[in-house]
């Protein structure tokens, strides 16, 4: 059975000659569906970078990719933009929230672009902000939610065109403690209930508890794959 | 999928006010800058050339003291008097001669009051200088020999002393002297030099030299070329005479003038030429600082919108649909502000017309040409820059600071 994703040595490299950076260095990962992974490792061990290429948001330099099957280097750059539309949903440490405006409609966003009809956009996107647990909050622009709230927004918009593949990074990085357990539990949750698969990277320990498998970069390099017992089961 | 790209344009229009705003004030002021500047060019210069129409080609001024010479020159120079007018008259070069004695005097009626141009002349100044007579009469024969108490005034004087009502027939006083209105001038507007000629009170020259100057001179001599005879010919004429009655010795210079009208007119040509050059070049260069304005409104509102592009791409969007988006903001941003630039130009160059008494002459090449260039100036600098930001992997475009 083909494994949703399948990076086999996948290289990526930043510069050239004497000043030439390897971000990574001949990953080989395998992520099966319904898997919640959490990829760990020091600063500059490339994991972001693996994150990155994982999403389509950005290319590796050598190596294989394969997304359900199939080789992403053979898409064009239209074709990776269809492919993030279908298939994955990101959440990022800094939210990446359109300013000045409203949580509905920053939930609506991928959906206008999967051309659905006006009613079926706002209903979905209701129906994801309300998993998320923001009823009340639609029409609440970036600027009058908290870190938190912003955050679950961002969730909600990776949620609702239902991804294959939800993409974390650094998801609790601007958040207290509080309100960080709050998103693992939501994502635990998701992860449990939905059998969405989700990839998240953190250096936090705490946060990589609430995953079912842990990876560990280090210097461009996966140094420890395992199977781990999830923290807080519901 | 068109629609919904063009209603996200329009949505991020109004979500960014100030940036829309300013981006939309740039082309505003670009267009209408360019659009006032060339109107008001051109309307002085449909004015200017309707001055020298005005001037009428065959008409030449004595006057005394030799051209060209300092001021306090002329001074020295004996003035006519107006045994040397009828000398003139006996010229058969010449159809029309008229005396002119000027003066700056307050002309009340009643309660009104209005200090004007006093010019004591004869019938014969009416015909050289193309007047009419809207209401009334010219002086008679009598009157322009006698130095009767009697004056013709202008559009401008009779609206100041009289308002609507008719003025002949009723007394002004100017000075100290009482004249009865016998007639009305048909209103020229403003000069050659922008002047208000209808700011006039008409005597005749003897009341005036008289009365108000108190002096037996005559400041200048206006002739009118007869039908027929050539202009260089009159002048020679003129000359002759006029040296001859001044009793200037062979070899000595003129102490008098005679300006052909037709100088004035290519004088006036070639500085309305230069005029228009001037306000093409400050023209073309409220284009470019416009220009130049839109050009950084929108670099730095893509520069700032390439986070946004980024989370499009994120979640989904392809690279032409993001640059769909931007193209119809630019376009919308740019049409906008254009429509509301030449409406604002216009505007101030009618008001400027009014103002300066010029005619208000719109142009539609200059309209299209301003738009054009704005247009196209808002519509490249929002979309080449955007293009190139969706062109980035999306990772680099939400890095962007």
């Amino acid at each position: 059975m083909t494994a949703p994703i399948e990076l086999i040595g996948i290289t990526r490299t930043y510069g050239e000659g004497e000043a030439m950076v390897r971000a990574l260095d001949g990953v080989d990962l395998r992520i099966e569906a319904g898997e919640f992974v959490a990829i760990m490792g020091p600063s500059g061990s490339g994991k972001s970078t693996a994150m990155n290429i994982i999403g389509c948001l950005d290319r590796p330099s050598a190596g294989q990719y394969l997304f359900n099957g199939v080789e992403v280097a053979r898409l064009d750059q239209d074709q990776r933009a269809l492919l993030r539309r279908h298939y994955l949903g990101f959440v990022f440490q800094g939210f990446n929230l359109l300013a000045r405006t409203t949580a509905l409609e920053n939930v609506e966003l991928p959906l206008i672009y999967k051309g659905m009809a006006k009613a079926e956009r706002i209903a979905l996107a209701r129906d994801a902000l309300h998993k998320v647990g923001l009823d009340g909050r639609e029409d609440h622009t970036p600027a009058q939610l908290s870190g938190g709230q912003q955050q679950r927004v961002a969730i909600a918009r990776a949620l609702v065109s239902q991804p294959m593949v939800m993409l974390a990074d650094e998801p609790t990085g601007n958040l207290d403690t509080k309100r960080s357990v709050e998103i693992m539990e939501l994502m635990q949750r998701l992860n449990r209930e939905e059998g969405l698969t989700i990839v998240m990277v953190t250096h936090e320990e705490d946060m990589a508890a609430y995953a079912s498998r842990l990876v560990v970069f280090t210097d461009g390099r996966v140094v420890r794959d395992e199977k781990v017992e999830a923290r807080h089961a519901l | 999928m068109l629609f919904e790209t063009v209603r996200l344009a329009l949505t991020a229009i109004i979500r960014n006010a100030l940036r829309s705003f300013l981006t939309v004030l740039g082309v505003v002021i670009g267009v209408a800058a360019v659009i006032a500047m060339v109107t008001v060019g051109q309307g002085s210069s449909e004015q200017v050339a309707a001055n020298v129409e005005a001037l009428g080609t065959d008409v030449l001024i004595l006057r005394p003291g030799a051209r060209m010479m300092g001021p306090g020159a002329r001074d020295n120079a004996p003035a006519f008097k107006l045994a040397d007018v009828e000398a003139l008259e006996g010229l058969g070069a010449l159809s029309a001669v008229a005396p002119v004695v000027s003066t700056s005097e307050t002309a009340v009626f009643g309660n009104a009051n209005r200090t004007t141009t006093v010019t004591g002349t004869t019938s014969a100044w009416l015909e050289i200088g193309g007047w009419e007579i809207a209401r009334g009469r010219a002086f008679t024969a009598t009157e322009d020999k006698s130095g009767a108490n009697v004056c013709i005034i202008g559009e401008t004087v009779r609206t100041t002393l009289f308002g609507a009502t008719d003025p002949t027939g009723e007394t002004i006083r100017v000075k100290a002297v009482s004249c009865q209105v016998i007639g009305l001038l048909t209103a020229k507007g403003a000069g050659s030099f922008g002047q208000d000629q209808d700011d006039i009170v008409v005597m005749p020259v003897r009341t005036v030299q008289r009365r108000l100057v108190g002096a037996q001179d005559v400041a200048s001599i206006s002739l009118q070329v007869a039908p027929g005879a050539s202009t260089d010919r009159a002048i020679a004429d003129v000359q002759t005479l006029m040296r001859e009655r001044r009793r200037i010795a062979i070899g000595e210079d003129d102490n008098f003038s005679v300006t052909d009208m037709k100088e004035i007119a290519s004088m006036l040509n070639s500085v309305n030429t230069v005029l228009t050059g001037l306000l093409s070049s400050v023209a073309a260069v409220s284009l470019l600082v416009g220009g130049i304005g839109i050009m950084n409104i929108m670099l730095v509102s893509v520069t700032e919108r390439t986070r946004e592009i980024g989370i499009r791409l994120a979640v989904g969007a392809q690279a032409r649909q993001v640059l769909t988006q931007f193209l119809v903001e630019a376009v919308v941003l740019s049409v906008l502000g254009g429509v509301l630039g030449i409406v604002t130009g216009l505007a101030l160059a009618a008001v400027a017309a009014q103002i300066m008494a010029i005619p208000f002459a719109p142009s539609l090449g200059v309209v299209a040409m301003a738009f054009g260039f704005s247009a196209l100036v808002g519509v490249i600098f929002g979309y080449f820059p955007a293009r190139a930001a969706a062109r980035l992997d999306p990772i680099d475009a939400l890095r962007h600071q």
